[in-house]
Parts: structure tokens; sequence; C-alpha cells
């Protein structure tokens, strides 16, 4: 039966019972079917869980889900409601997206990264998704869709 | 026609799932009532199994079942039939799958696994290939003769050859002779990863009627289909395969992997659906990786720089079970300087059992492992004969129309052109031009390039078929086989039909997830063949809908088929366009005003085999193994510190004669991915063993694959567009060759800086810096000197 916490999932409040050993990247895919966090490596090296939590950006599948009792959780379900983000149309527009299951953890990252800093440079933003593996794109075209995103006067991207 | 989508830069059609994070690949496919499975690995590298205990195990709450191989006595494997579903009776390496537990939770699956006990009788094991081919080398796969094999390939029961390949063009000896120069090197390729992002996964549903229906992470839904069915005996049309977004596959998600196991999974605990994920340590540990390759290679050339022989031999570490690598081994073996225009070549190229985690295909299938021999060889050539090596290249490449490749083929005239590629790129990069000396003493900027070719390495009847389906509001369903695992191939397509058929691309749906059931059959979706083979498929099918159309509207029209065109979703009279009918009249039927009605729903097919593709001779290797070569170039600038070792790309460029890019996004998106995947195995990659055969570094942060801050600032594309005749459009595919030249560039970069000769990857600056301790010592000394007058900058 585990333990009920509250916490914003993508604006709505959800209440779910939890295991205090459960972690949140399958509490997230399994309880709440919000499958398109995903699991790469289990072990916080590939960047692929990535979710916003309390607006920062965090490893879902090192995080416990007791920890988001409370607080308030961002998916990438969570970006597009009626259209699509600013970073979420040049992801699509500059090709940034090939097999696309390392995208959405990038693109919660960009999130966060231009969240911090209005302006990054390229250095800046390749240092910035150190923590993300991709396999297909060898990332220009993913720094190529931020760098354009960052450009854009966007207070929602 | 008008080409308004072809040659159009477009993203993946798919793009909108991947950025919303709805796309569902099979880590998310979840059916009401679905088991969950776990391996136990083998602790062996080589044993007997003498008992398993999986009493305590089936004691944990929610656990199911425990399954050995004693439950599943099948042999798997698609060109030869060496794996098994779980061992039996043996191990062959550690991390083999031993058993299998199914559990109601994958908590309870997890826990049980550690609680099943086995008992191992140790065997001698043989990790090195060397060693497994000698006489008293214990046998890996005792019953190597009974298993199940393709035509094309000679596995040696008794010994650990899985496969030997043998080519012979001309007399090699004469060759030797005739040259006044010869070089001859040894070279090695470590085991790689894929590291697709989303590891294998399957999940299965053995229905009471015998059906199967599986959800599969693989590349190739109609190649799983068909080996299951050959391998368990089930008849095809009783398997249903789904392949929904697969998450990367690289070639390590084609052919068959876990699809048997899960299947008989769920028929064994009641015919309940079952999942197995593999962690991404079982991803490294117990499913298949890049073979290790290594190679001797000779070569002769006269004075003035003309190749006039080619010798080679390549071992491939093939791990414990070699179905695909055999493939790999004759790739490997017809691919030995294929860009080249030699009269004398000779190559062995065997596949050798060792107890290591089993291999399979990986991007380039051979021509990486030819290409990293090849052209270190050339390179080292050039240096022996003092000339320029882009000089040396530019004499010798093959040309289409007059040269006869390694395998005995006159090359088509519309072949492509080496000497453009390898212009393109030394211009790119200022070839020639000598660089600003950076200011530290230690460090060196150097330049390489390398030229190489890929083609399908498939078997000569691999065949495709398409079907394009026309809706009422004159949508079209593309209904194709090949897989979409990031490459784009049906966006590609869909341009086409757009084009063909004169509707928006937006029109044109392709499946985002393939059924066996549904869409037109594909050998695989490997080997870049998918635009060339599905494509010219898709030809034939928008021609048979075209023709269907025309045929109706000539009547409602009255005018011959011939004087009819197709634009802008209408059918009109040619010169006279006021004279049409809308497409939309036409595809379900034409309907007269008095409700009489001709034609009916518009269904095209199309199919491609190719007609010129043969077996290779088994004792000469001569043939056409291929429907195409794509042929491409790349060079490289690179900085090289010599007191660490690191290597830094600066700027790169790769050319290839794609024939014509249908979409050069999608060009650009393979070629930039490629230069870095090539670049991470040239510079980062290697599956490490211990001497007891188990695997040290099954993860991201000790494998190392590159991340954004590796990658250089400049990587230039360059499209050359010498059609092909028998392509669609012209286009040859470029899925694998925008990385296999990649290792080579960098090493011969790295050698034009600081003289030094690396032919073993990876280029870790550990192993650069032995290098150079070894060949060039007295620099490692000069630098010391200069570093004590050196003014450091706080």
């Amino acid at each position: 039966m585990g333990k009920k916490i509250s916490f914003i999932l993508n604006g709505v409040k959800r209440e779910v019972y939890v295991e205090p050993n459960e972690l949140l990247l399958n509490v997230l895919r399994e309880k709440m079917g919000l499958t398109g966090t995903k699991y790469g490596c289990g072990i916080g090296e590939c960047g692929a869980c990535t979710v916003l939590l309390n607006g920062n950006p965090v490893l879902s599948c090192l995080t416990l889900a007791m920890d988001v009792d409370g607080k308030e959780l961002v998916t990438i379900e969570g970006l597009a409601q009626e259209e699509l983000q600013i970073i979420q149309r040049t992801f699509l527009e500059e090709g940034a997206v090939q097999c696309g299951f390392c995208t959405p953890g990038i693109i919660i990252m960009a999130k966060s990264l231009l969240k911090n800093k209005t302006n990054p440079t390229e250095e800046e933003i390749r240092e910035y998704l150190k923590g993300n593996l991709c396999r297909c794109t060898g990332y220009v075209n993913i720094v190529k869709s931020i760098k354009r995103a960052a450009g854009k006067a966007c207070k929602k991207c | 026609m008008r080409q308004k989508y072809i040659g159009k830069a477009l993203p993946q059609l798919d793009s909108f799932h991947k950025v919303t994070g709805i796309a569902k690949y099979t880590h998310d496919i979840s059916l009401p009532g679905m088991l969950h499975v776990k391996l136990v690995t083998s602790t062996e590298p080589h044993a007997e199994i003498i008992n398993i205990d999986a009493s305590e195990a089936l004691k944990i709450p929610g656990v199911v079942a425990v399954l050995t191989g004693k439950d599943f006595p099948y042999r798997l494997g698609i060109y030869v039939g060496d794996r098994d579903v779980l061992a039996i009776d043996k191990v062959n390496w550690v991390g083999h799958p031993v058993a299998a537990v199914v559990a109601e939770t994958m908590e309870a699956a997890e826990k049980a696994i550690d609680l099943v006990e086995v008992d191992y009788k140790p065997l001698k094991p043989v990790f090195d290939p060397f060693e497994a081919l000698k006489e008293e080398a214990p046998i890996i796969h005792p019953k190597l003769g009974e298993y199940r094999r393709a035509p094309a390939f000679t596995p040696v029961p008794g010994t650990n050859i899985a496969n030997k390949f043998t080519l012979r063009k001309g007399d090699v000896e004469k060759g030797f002779k005739e040259a006044d120069v010869v070089v001859e090197n040894r070279f090695y390729m470590p085991f790689v990863s894929h590291c697709y992002m989303e590891t294998q996964s399957v999940v299965a549903h053995y229905h009471k009627d015998g059906t199967i229906e599986i959800w599969t992470s693989a590349q190739s839904p109609f190649a799983v289909r068909n080996l299951m069915g050959l391998s368990l005996g089930i008849p095809i049309g009783k398997i249903i395969i789904y392949q929904p977004f697969v998450g990367g596959g690289f070639g390590g998600k084609a052919g068959l992997h876990w699809e048997p196991l899960a299947a008989l999974i769920s028929k064994k605990v009641g015919y309940k659906p079952v999942k197995l994920k593999l962690s991404r340590k079982e991803q490294f540990t117990s499913a298949p990786v890049r073979e290790g390759f290594h190679a001797e290679v000779k070569v002769g050339a006269k004075r003035n720089g003309k190749l006039t022989a080619l010798k080679a031999k390549f071992i491939l570490d093939s791990g414990a079970f070699a179905d695909y690598t055999v493939n790999v081994s004759r790739a490997a073996g017809y691919s030995v300087g294929e860009v080249y225009d030699i009269p004398n070549v000779y190559c062995d190229s065997l596949a050798v059992y060792t107890n290591k985690v089993p291999t399979t295909a990986m991007r380039g299938f051979g021509h990486p492992e030819s290409a990293w021999a090849v052209e270190r060889s050339i390179e080292m050539l050039a240096n022996e004969l003092k000339m320029d090596p882009l000089k040396l290249r530019l004499m010798n490449v093959v040309k289409a129309g007059i040269s006869t490749t390694v395998t005995g083929e006159r090359l088509r005239e519309d072949a492509g052109n080496p000497v453009q590629c390898l212009e393109a790129v030394a211009k790119a990069i200022n070839w020639g031009k000598t660089e600003e000396k950076p200011k530290e003493p230690w460090k060196f900027i150097g330049k390489g390039l390398a030229v190489f070719s890929k083609g399908p390495a498939q078997p000569p009847n691999a065949a495709s078929a398409a079907i394009i389906k026309i809706n009422e509001d004159v949508t079209v369903d593309l209904m194709v086989g090949t897989g979409n695992f990031g490459q784009g191939t049906l966006t590609s397509l869909a341009q086409i039909v757009a084009d063909e058929l004169g509707v928006p691309v937006e029109k044109v749906r392709i499946r985002t997830m393939r059924s066996t059931d549904t869409v037109a059959y594909t050998w695989q979706t490997v080997g870049s063949r998918g635009l060339f083979t599905d494509g010219n498929a898709v030809l034939e099918a928008l021609k048979d809908a075209k023709k269907q159309i025309k045929e109706v509207a000539s009547q409602v029209l009255r005018v011959k088929p011939a004087d009819l065109e197709i634009k802008d979703g209408k059918v009109m009279v040619k010169g006279r366009p006021w004279e049409n009918v809308p497409l939309s009249d036409i595809v379900m039927g034409y309907t007269y005003p008095n409700g009489n009605s001709i034609g009916g729903p518009i269904i095209g097919r199309g199919k491609y085999i190719s007609p010129i593709n043969t077996y290779l001779d088994p004792e000469t290797g001569q043939g056409i193994p291929t429907i195409f070569y794509t042929f491409g170039a790349a060079a490289c600038k690179v900085e090289v510190d010599v007191l660490t070792g690191k290597v830094k790309v600066l700027e790169a460029a790769q050319a290839f004669d794609l024939g014509k890019a249908i979409n050069p996004l999608l060009v650009r998106q393979q070629v930039e991915g490629g230069f870095i995947m090539g670049l991470s195995v040239a510079l980062f990659e290697e599956i490490q063993f211990d001497e007891r055969g188990w695997v040290l570094n099954p993860n991201f942060s000790t494998y190392w694959v590159a991340r954004a801050a590796d990658i250089p600032s400049k990587i230039d594309t360059i499209p050359v567009e010498n059609p092909q005749k028998d392509a669609p459009y012209g286009a040859r595919g470029i899925g694998e060759v925008v990385m296999l030249g990649v290792p080579p560039t960098i090493a011969n970069a790295v050698q034009n800086a600081i003289g030094v000769n690396i032919n073993n990857l990876p280029l870790t600056p550990e192993n650069v810096w032995k290098a150079i301790k070894k060949q060039r010592p007295e620099l490692v000394e000069e630098i010391k000197k200069k570093l004590v007058s050196w003014k450091w900058k706080v």
C-alpha cells in the first residue's frame, strides 16, 4: 500500500500511494501513465529520465518518489498544452529529433538552461547537456535548436 | 512531374510524437495482466550446468515461474543457428542467460533472480581468438555441424571457426613481385556497444488459438517473424510482429533477439502477456555487441604509387554466438580495398568463437573493419612512398564503368565517383595548407583523410514490397515494412509519394507502428538498403496506383490514359488542364449522375528484388555482392597533446556520392550523427574484459560515449550527386557509410600531426601517449626541455 504523497504534476494536483523505495521514474511511467520520461540506464548516466522538480532538472531514475511529496513536477507531457512550446518547435524544425528516445530528457534540460540563461553560447549549451546522451544526432541540431529557441524572446520556453 | 518535395529539407514526419513524449516505444507498452521477466545470467565464462535450484526463488510472493534452457530446446539465428533461447547444458560467456524468472511485478522478479542457485562445473575457457584457433583449444560449439545455416556460410565443425570467407582476385604473389614498396601491418578494433538509447525489449502474448502477438524493439519486423517461425517450427501465419517507435538500432537490433524467449514464456505461464526489458548492464553483458577485430594487411605499390597487390587476414573475435557475425566476416572480406582498383587481392576472413559476449551486426557491417585496416595501410604506404596521401588515393580509387572491383564486378557506369568525394573533403579542410602551430609546444596540428564505400550486405534475393492505399479524402497510406528508428527513410519515401501523386506531403500518412499483418513485406531494415529497395517498390506501387486512376479518369474524360496527368489533386488532360476530374471523385470509384459507378478503391502495389546480385564463389569470393556502392570520403583536422595523449578533432568534413539527396536535412542528420558515432568509436569506446571474461565497464560512466561537449564545432556535409539509374531518383543509401571511415581519418590525422602510427583502437589518451613514448621517445624529451623554459600564464 505504501504512503500517500501529493504533488502537482504538469499543473494538476495528484495523489498516489508509493513504497519508500519506489523510484520517481517508475511511478511516473507505471502509476501515472506518463511514458514520455524514458529509461536509458537506470543509474543516472544518460539523462533520458530528466524531469523538472520545482523548476530544477532532476534524474527521475535516482529520485525517490517520496521526495516529490508537496512539490511541483513537470514532465515532457506537461510542456505542450494547446500548441508546441518554442523549444519543442525548434527541435522539430531543426531536425534535432531522430530516434527520439533521448529527446524528452534533452528538451527538459534545454528548458531549464533557458530559464537560467536567456542567451547561452554554443559552448555553454554543450557543457550544460553533458549529462544527456544522444546516439543518433551527433548533437549538432540539438545545439542549434536550443540556440534558436534562446534567440526568441520567450517567457514560456 | 513537378518536384515539390523531392530535394527539400523536411523534418522527419513523426517528430511531433517525439517532442511531445507521446511516441510509444516497446518500453512503453503494457498489457492488462502482463507479467515481467528477469534473467538469471551466468557467472562463469565456460561451464557445464550441473543443477539449477529455483525453490527459494519460487517462494517470493508474486513469482509465477522460473524457466531454464531445458524448457526451450531450440536453436536460433539468422545465418548460422548457433544461439539458444536460454543456456542449454552449458554456458558460453559471463552474462549468458541461464534462467528466466517470471513474476507479477518487476520488483519480485528482481528479488528472485538472486535466489536462483546454479551449480556449474567449470570448463576451460578461451578468450583470445588466436588461442581459439589452436588445435588444443576448448570447443565452444561442439554441435556446430548440426546447426541450420544459410548457403553462403561455411562453419568448420570440430573447430571454433564460425565462418571462413576467402577472396582471391588475380595473383597476389605476382602482384607483390611487381611492387617496389610493400608495407605490412597489424590492426585491432575492440568490442564496442551500439549504445542505442532504448535497451532491447519485447512484449509477447501467446494466445490459446496459437496466434502469437509480439511488440518488439527490433529493427526488422519481418525478419523476426520469419526467423521465429523457422527456429521454433511455428507457422509464420500465426505470428504477428508489431514494431512501435524504436529508440535507435545501428544494426544491433537487426535479426532475431529476445522475441522467442518472451513468446515461449507467455505460453508456459498460461498464455499471459509477458514483458522483458533489458537493463543497460544486461545490454552490455548479455546482448550482442560489435565483435573484436584483428587484421594483418600487406599492400604493395609501384614507386609511382600504383597499387599492385593487397593481402589481408581478418580474425573476428565473435564471442560466444556468431549467428550474425558470420556475415560480418564475409562483408569485411569482400570489402577489403573495395574502393580501390587493385589487380591482385587475397583475403581470408574468419569469424572465431570465444567465451565472451556474443556479437552481431553494427552500422557499417564489416566495412568499418576493412576500412580501418586498409585506410591506415594506405596512409603508411603513402608515408613510405613519400607521397601525398590524397594523391595516392586519387590515383588508385575505382572508376565507374571502367574498374573491376575486388569481387570481380565491373562497376556500372553510374556507380558514383570517389574522386569527387576526396576532392570535396580535401578542399573543405584546406588540405595541403600548412596550419599555424599552436602556442603550446606540446600541441600539434595534423590533417587526415580517408576514402571508402558501403553497399547493403544482404542476401541476393532480399526483397521489398510496398502498398499505397488512397483514402476518400485523397490522404495516402504508405504501407511499407521498412522500420523507422531514427533514419527517417519513411519521410523520404513520403516525399516521393507526395510528388508522384501531386498531393501535399502532410496527406501522406507514414505509420508510426508497423505490423507484419498490415504493411507490405521487406526483408530487413539494415545495410542502408531501405531507401533504395523499398523506394523502388514504392515507385512501382505509385505507377500501379496512377495507372488505375488514369484508367478510370480516361473513361470520365474520354481521352486515352496516356493523355492524362495527375497534378494538384486532379487528373487532367495534358495541355487542357481545365478538362479535369478531382482525385477525390476517382479514388473510391467514379459515380455518374445516374448512379452508375466505375473503378473502385485504388490500391497500388509494387515490389523490388535485385536482378543483379549473386552468391559469391565459395573459393574465390568473386561475384556481385551488392546493389550499389555509396562512395565517400572524410577529412579532419586534429590537435594532439603530446603531454597527455589527448586527441581533439577540431573540424571535419564528409562527402558522399549519394546519387540524389531526396531530403538534405535527413542526409545531414545521418552525416553529422555518423561522424560523431565514428569519432566516439575512434577516440573513446572499448568494452573491457578481465582475465575471467567479465565485462569491466558495463555502464555509461566507464564506457564513454561522445557527449555534446566532445564534438567539433564544424562538421561539413557535402552531398555529391551522380544519380544511379536503377535507384529511386538516383538515390543510394547513406545510413552506414557516414560513420565507417571516421576512425582511420582521425588516426591518419594523428600520424600527420606527430608522426606516430596508431593501429589499435581506440585512440584514448593512454593509448596515444604509450604509442608516442614507444615510437617517438625523442619527441617527448624535446618537449620536456621546452617545458622548462615555458612561461606559464597564471
